[in-house]
């Protein structure tokens, strides 16, 4: 049973094998001859200034949130859709209404967030 | 295979590095990370147990342990955006004024 | 072989998510903190694998490495300038803190020796889960089941009423 996971440990070695090959395998390849004009991030553009960190947009934040909330969701959702046919043979619709009552009080959550425009990208001045 | 007092192990020391974490660091987010740590640790623990008695209610309590996780993220991190916003540092030794 | 398969993976595993917690949790490098979290958090799927729940591991993927720890990139960016990055990730006061992590931890430590844990012997085969925690989401616990739907709705209320001043 164990074995069954074997294929995902070899993936896994896989990639990271990747990765790193394709970091090494270059710099023992590659001639080392370094200039300044090579050195430069743009060798035929501007120079840039400041450093390459930014502070993201808050707007991220607020999608990321709603991201990890409907993450959590669909973990309480996926086992019940697993079950639900062979629990729905047995005792009927009641499965359905507890999910639907499950999903009703969190689309309150998402139908808030619509409503006070936090989903909306560009924002209307209000 | 280990015995599952090894799992508890790894558990126990997890949730160690969680507390020390929480308790010398001084970046807000770091304690955020080490609570994550210690609720990791809480699950492996939840999920030991599970396995030692053969039954699945450690694997269910584990799955709302991570529905708390979620939402401690979300709500902490909110909070420490806000703060950000309000003094410019997460440091909580300067997080000493207590009204907005 | 099976026997050795699974001494190695756990001792991989476990290693993977013990070092990556001592750097999340040590490492003066705020970045090196939140990229340390993701192999503590894939160690630990690992070893949910091998305590025979897949489907835990499977969402220990999708909600801490997938989730969690991209809100918690986020945050970092938010928050920073990375001219700070190397300064803000420093220490409080250090004695006090190890002291009194250091007891709490002997505690637990002498705790998980004192108790005599009762152990299956042999353990129970290894055998898919999702259904089985499918049946007792709609049976044992229903009622936790339909309240962590409002513990996530006042998440979506209480972040977006924080985040919301700063939006606008």
């Amino acid at each position: 049973m164990l074995f069954d996971y074997l294929s995902v440990v070899v993936l896994l070695v896989l990639g990271l094998a990747n990765i790193f090959g394709m970091m090494v395998l270059p710099k023992l390849l590659r001639p080392h001859n370094p200039t300044a004009q090579k050195l430069v991030a743009y060798e035929c553009g501007e120079n840039p200034i400041g450093t390459s960190w930014l502070q993201y947009n808050v707007r991220f934040f607020v999608v990321a949130l709603v991201f990890i909330i409907f993450d959590m969701e669909i973990v309480f959702m996926f086992p019940w859709a697993v079950v639900f046919k062979e629990v729905y043979a047995t005792s009927g619709p009641l499965p359905l209404i507890e999910m639907a009552f499950f999903i009703a009080v969190l689309a309150v959550g998402l139908i808030y967030l619509w409503v006070e425009g936090l989903l909306d990208w560009i924002r209307t001045i209000r | 295979m280990p015995a599952p007092l090894e799992y508890l192990a790894v558990s126990c020391i997890l949730f160690g590095i969680g507390i020390a974490g929480v308790l010398t660091r001084r970046n807000l987010l770091v304690i955020l990370m080490s609570i994550e740590l210690m609720l990791n640790s809480a699950n492996l623990a939840f999920l030991t147990f599970s396995r030692l008695h053969g039954q699945l209610h450690g694997q269910v309590i584990a799955i709302f342990v991570m529905t708390v996780a979620a939402a401690e993220a979300a709500i902490g991190l909110a909070i420490v955006v806000a703060l950000f916003r309000q003094t410019g540092s997460v440091r909580i030794d300067e997080a000493t004024r207590l009204r907005g | 072989m099976e026997a050795l398969f699974h001494v190695a993976t756990f001792y991989v595993f476990a290693a993977f998510a013990l070092a990556g917690a001592a750097i999340s949790a040590f490492s003066r490098r705020l970045v090196y903190c939140v990229f340390a979290l993701l192999l503590t958090f894939l160690g630990v799927a690992g070893l949910y694998v091998l305590l025979s729940a897949d489907f835990l591991a499977a969402v220990q993927v999708l909600l801490y490495a997938g989730g969690i720890l991209v809100l918690l990139i986020f945050g970092v960016m938010l928050t920073h300038e990375i001219a700070d990055v190397s300064t803000e990730a420093n220490f409080t006061d250090i004695k006090f803190g190890a002291v009194i992590s250091g007891i709490l931890w002997l505690l637990l430590v002498v705790y998980i020796c004192k108790v005599p844990w009762a152990v299956l012997d042999p353990l129970p085969p290894y055998a898919p889960t999702t259904r089985a925690i499918g049946l007792q989401f709609l049976g044992d616990y229903l009622v936790p089941f339909e309240y962590s739907s409002f513990v996530l709705l006042l998440v979506v209320l209480g972040a977006a009423t924080l985040a919301r001043k700063e939006v606008d």
